[in-house]
């Protein structure tokens, strides 16, 4: 049988989509919402909060977790889709959101360490 | 290989005729919009990164008219996929014990009581 990358591609993919199933409603509604339109404390997302979060290796580790996992999620749907809208070069396609995706991961590594 | 497969033309337009497209379309399109979450969780964890000052004036860009716009259409899309997403978990993973098949409608609600919890307590720890 010819070797394939799909059944890696689409596990993120799909591990991508439950955890953003499960997770991102709220967390817009927290971040996005509530906090900033006052239905929320303005301290849920304070300084030193937040810092205590992302400062510790645990919470370093679950946030790269969550982003990337959503970012790739993100960007295969988007690539199919491309796809489905009439942008026939794949490669290109392919490029443009693994890229998108691998670069941001690339970032939001490199600031969590900064944390 | 050296051959040209036929492409049959299509209107850029072809999921806007019927609605069952365009629901396609816009369960593919809630994509970008959690996407582009991310990069504003990213955005915040910069400048976070940077100090209270910095953090503060994230805080603040949060609370404008278009951050909130922003905020709002992502939220509608998130909770489109998630409602989506549950739809599909019986043809995605559908369960068989031995003989007996567990009904669809009972995978999707388990992904909601569970979602339920999780949102639940998202907002519990969340809460000062």
């Amino acid at each position: 049988m010819a070797k394939s990358n799909k059944p890696i591609v689409w596990s993120l993919f799909a591990g991508g989509g439950m955890l953003a199933a499960f997770l991102i409603p709220a967390m817009i509604f927290i971040t996005g919402l509530a906090v900033p339109m006052g239905l929320l404390s303005k301290d849920v997302l304070a300084y030193e909060r937040m810092l205590a979060l992302a400062g510790n290796p645990i919470g370093k580790l679950v946030l790269f977790g969550v982003i990337f996992l959503l970012l790739w999620h993100a960007a295969h749907r988007l690539r199919m889709t491309l796809h489905d809208l009439g942008i026939r070069s794949g490669r290109m396609a392919m490029l443009a959101c693994y890229g998108m995706a691998g670069l941001s991961s690339i970032a939001a590594a490199v600031v969590l360490l900064s944390i | 290989m050296n051959r040209k497969p036929y492409v049959r033309e299509m209107p850029k337009s072809w999921w806007l005729g019927q609605r069952r497209y365009t629901i396609y379309m816009v369960r593919e399109l809630t994509c970008v919009l959690i996407g582009a979450y991310v990069l504003v969780i990213l955005v915040g964890l910069f400048r976070l990164s940077q100090g209270p000052a910095a953090y503060g004036a994230f805080l603040d860009a949060l609370q404008g008219p278009l951050a909130i716009g922003f905020h709002l259409l992502a939220f509608a899309l998130a909770l489109f996929h998630t409602v989506t997403w549950f739809g599909l978990t019986p043809k995605a993973m559908p369960l068989r014990f031995g003989e007996k098949t567990v009904p669809g409608t009972a995978i999707i609600m388990a992904h909601y009581v569970v979602w339920f919890v999780v949102s639940a307590g998202l907002l519990l720890v969340a809460r000062v």
